[in-house]
């Protein structure tokens, strides 16, 4: 109870997680400085490695035939470990795999375990759900422990108290050390050697241990662990009873695998050539280690996830964190943000699959949230040791999301139009002209506040000036004879007179300010008699313009009706002529919108060439509107 | 024999940079190129795909695809469209392949496809450029923007430090996640400013409205310019934006 798997409950939404964390002075400094360290330092230990790409190739290889081959390689791995004296278990879930676990602890009659640093069990809860059972649990792993005794989350893969400094980590040992010296400095090694004080008596007197797995070789049922501090030494052979938690795709087939791995891991994680510590154990032998050995192997989604075609390359991970080290948001926004023991770019892709199907709303819309997390600037593929394609797996796993959310929400809405207009050059270049008007707002080629949701964007930055011609229109003016064309030079459609009452109104009104206030007036008028219009309802404008359009020509105006120039002219006619304009128009004909939408496309679509038609209906229509807006950017 | 060449001027570039644009088109009709503008071109899709609207993205993929057929090269002034015909149309539809393997991004095309690094361009300014993540890290154009900038004449170019970081912009990332973005675009504009530049250049208006919108804001009077306009620009003949 109490935790969900996977992440952690009541996470709110990365973008809202993400706010606090920036906010954190000291948490950006201390990241800031972790990650640009060992980002150096594996670039060079990296570039040591003639053959790296290829090593990458290969751990991409071995993993993609785990995967496809995932049900034989564990029968052959349950086989191998039950013939060496060691038991295993299958867990389907984090529930699952706790009870199990919880249920091995208390046959060992132990109610403390010493903890070799795993991400399997973090994933689970398992500490937690041992707490629960009245079994505590100590974490050996430092940056582990210093999560554990300053009652935190971790915030980073491999160095899970990354966000913290040695002068906040003195201040959680006296806290919350049993036996720390109130004197302890901030010196690495007296933290260190306070740590190892405290740590070899747990280790001296633990039953029980409890550790995941980096890799299980399948041939020979030998687990593996890799580690740094010796400390995973201790808990896997010091306590009577060893339990290890591990996912089922760290699985490789044989001890020929471990040598690229072996390579990849400790050059990606924490930037060695090689690590301190490589602990390999097959099942029990007699006389030396545990007397006891259970292997726990966790689904917990994976299966799920191995479903998923594109998705599926997330469980090639090893756990080394390199992608973290790389990520610029995740260097900026920490490991907590993410809501997961799995944070930065592998837990954007990590956590929503492993977590899919959750009933929880909150955790749901984490889960939605995380793939968007990130600016898709690559930076962890091209540091990945199995070649995992993170930008391809987040858009991947970001269309599932839309897909989930439906076509109704503001943004997929405001897509739709997007790609509706960007479906013809006519409608492009036609919302282009339609934003031109920006200009007005701009001062020194800048407009530096827009309402939202463009205030998302200009909250902290300027957004240029739409420029007084696009590219595409300065071409069809210089050179928009097509390429065979007789004649050279632009073609210009010759320009028609303005009615008389055009011409007098123009004298009238000049600014562009005028002809919104037109706008809005005709809006907000008193419809034509009997046409059941509402003033100052959208819907009735709409009518309105539809009943224009479909209305004869004005006399003398020489527009045709139906098109959509005739349109564009008879709505800058009444524009031109003021508000009062509406007794002129013609009875209203009731119909949809869609069905005038409809229209308006099946005229772009069939009537005309492009050419023609644009020019049609944008010079006559809005160059008015256009030298007004030049005239007052120049004035 | 003459190189015909379509220009992908992009959406953005089209509607906002337009400068840009005929700067390509001046650069490579000096460098005897025929330019063609196909004028059945919109926009990419890319926006689309990586915010997760493949299917619209798809169909206006196949419709740019449409518009640039029977074109031998497609240049784009744009890392990340160029980027996204070359990397990711081929996964879209059958339609949308074989665009890919045409289509250059505007550094690459001078250098790998006309076999130039010295465009005859002169800009007497002190320089810095960002390597765009995609045309980083998609297209792999690694020094080929460098390399050019180095033979215009007069330009002083001084490296970026941290200049394989991403600005922050990420499309709707910039949107989505505004603050994490801006926290981004805090650092490149703090390394930019310590280079002592008065121009940041790239080969992607879309990070450089990014940039310079930042740049801008603070009022830093660091400008930016797209690596097109440097290279169209001429001792005879200087490049002058019209706005």
């Amino acid at each position: 109870m109490g935790r969900n798997p996977v992440t952690w409950l009541g996470s709110p939404t990365f973008p809202s997680a993400a706010r606090d964390a920036l906010a954190d002075t000291q948490l950006r400094g201390n990241l800031a400085h972790a990650t640009g360290t060992i980002r150096t330092k594996r670039a060079a230990v990296v570039s040591e490695l003639p053959d790296w790409e290829r090593l990458r190739l290969a751990g991409e290889a071995i993993k993609d035939d785990v995967l496809a081959n995932l049900d034989t390689h564990l029968i052959r791995l349950e086989a191998a470990v039950t013939a060496r004296g060691g038991v295993v278990h299958w867990a389907r879930d984090a529930a699952e795999a706790n009870e199990l676990v919880l249920g091995l602890v208390r046959d060992a009659g132990a109610s403390e375990v010493v903890k070799v640093k795993s991400m399997a069990t973090a994933e689970i809860g398992l500490n937690e759900a041992l707490a629960a059972g009245g079994v505590s649990a100590v974490e050996t792993d430092l940056a582990e422990l210093i999560v554990q005794l300053g009652d935190d989350r971790p915030s980073h893969i491999l160095v899970p108290a990354i966000h913290r400094n040695r002068a906040e980590i003195r201040d959680i040992f006296r806290a919350a050390m049993p036996g720390a010296s109130p004197s302890l400095s901030d010196s690495p090694a007296e933290l260190a050697e306070a740590a190892r004080a405290h740590l070899r008596r747990k280790f001296l007197s633990a039953k029980v241990a409890i550790s995941g797995a980096n890799f299980a070789v399948a041939d020979t049922g030998s687990v593996v662990v890799v580690e740094s501090e010796g400390n995973g030494r201790m808990c896997l052979t010091l306590p009577r009873t060893l339990i290890t938690v591990m996912g089922l795709e760290k699985v490789v087939p044989s001890w020929r695998d471990l040598e690229v791995f072996l390579q990849l891991l400790p050059r990606s994680s924490t930037a060695e050539r090689m690590n301190p510590y490589t602990s390999v154990w097959s099942g029990v032998t007699p006389g030396d280690g545990p007397r006891e050995f259970h292997l726990v192997l966790l689904d917990n989604g994976r299966t799920a996830t191995l479903a998923d075609k594109v998705g599926r390359q997330a469980l090639r991970c090893i756990r080394c964190s390199a992608c973290l080290n790389v990520c610029p948001v995740y260097e900026r926004t920490g490991g907590q943000a993410y809501g997961s023991v799995y944070p930065g770019p592998i837990g954007a892709i990590l956590t929503p699959q492993l977590g899919a199907g959750t009933d929880d709303p909150a955790t749901a819309s984490l889960l939605r949230s995380l793939p968007f997390a990130s600016s898709l600037c690559g930076a962890c593929y091209e540091v990945c040791p199995v070649r995992i394609d993170i930008p391809e797996v987040l858009v991947h796993l970001r269309s599932r999301t839309v897909e989930e959310k439906g076509p109704y929400t503001p943004e997929a809405v405001a897509m739709a139009a997007a790609s509706w207009v960007m479906g013809s050059p006519a409608r492009f270049h036609l919302a282009q002209r339609l934003l031109a008007p920006l200009r007005l707002l701009a001062r020194r080629g800048r407009v530096r506040r827009l309402p939202w949701p463009a205030s998302l964007w200009t909250d902290s930055r300027d957004v240029p000036a739409p420029p007084k011609e696009t590219f595409s229109a300065w071409w069809r003016r210089t050179r928009g004879t097509p390429p065979n064309n007789a004649s050279p030079g632009p073609r210009r459609r010759p320009r028609q007179a303005p009615t008389d009452a055009a011409r007098g109104s123009r004298s009238r009104t000049g600014s562009p300010s005028s002809l919104l206030r037109r706008v809005r007036a005709m809006w907000l008028t008193e419809p034509a008699a009997g046409s059941g219009l509402r003033p100052g309802f959208l819907l009735g404008l709409l009518r309105r313009v539809r009943a224009m359009w479909l209305t004869g020509a004005s006399p003398g105006s020489r527009l045709r009706p139906g098109s959509v120039s005739g349109l564009c002219r008879r709505v800058r006619v009444t524009w031109l002529n003021g508000a009062s304009s509406g007794s002129r128009r013609g009875p209203l004909r009731v119909g949809s919108l869609s069905g005038l939408l409809r229209r308006v496309r099946a005229l772009w679509v069939t009537t005309a060439s492009p050419r023609a038609r644009h020019r049609a209906s944008l010079n006559d229509s809005f160059s008015g509107l256009r030298r007004r807006i030049r005239g007052r950017n120049r004035g | 024999m003459t190189t015909r060449v379509a220009l992908m001027a992009t959406c953005l570039t089209d509607t906002l940079y337009p400068d840009t644009a005929r700067a390509v088109v001046r650069l490579l009709e000096r460098l005897g190129c025929v330019v063609e503008f196909p004028d059945a071109q919109t926009c990419c899709g890319q926006m689309h795909y990586n915010t997760g609207y493949r299917r619209q993205a798809t169909t206006l993929a196949r419709r740019t695809a449409k518009a640039f057929a029977g074109h031998d090269a497609v240049v784009a002034p744009s890392g990340s469209c160029a980027g996204m015909v070359r990397d990711l149309y081929p996964g879209l539809h059958r339609s949308t392949v074989q665009v890919a393997g045409r289509t250059y991004e505007l550094s690459e095309f001078l250098v790998d496809v006309l076999g130039v690094t010295d465009v005859g361009a002169y800009f007497p300014h002190r320089v810095t450029y960002h390597p765009t993540c995609h045309s980083l890290r998609m297209l792999g154009v690694v020094d080929k923007p460098l390399r050019l900038l180095r033979a215009v004449r007069g330009l002083d170019l001084v490296e970026l430090p941290g200049d394989r970081e991403c600005c922050g912009f990420g499309g709707t990332f910039a949107l989505k996640n505004a603050d994490t973005s801006t926290a981004m675009l805090a650092d490149k504009m703090r390394n930019v400013l310590d280079t002592g530049a008065r121009v940041v250049t790239a080969g992607d208006n879309s990070c450089l409205m990014h940039i310079g919108g930042g740049l801008s804001r603070l009022n830093t009077g660091v400008r930016t310019l797209h690596l097109a306009e440097i290279l169209a620009s001429t001792e005879e003949d200087p490049w002058v934006a019209t706005r």
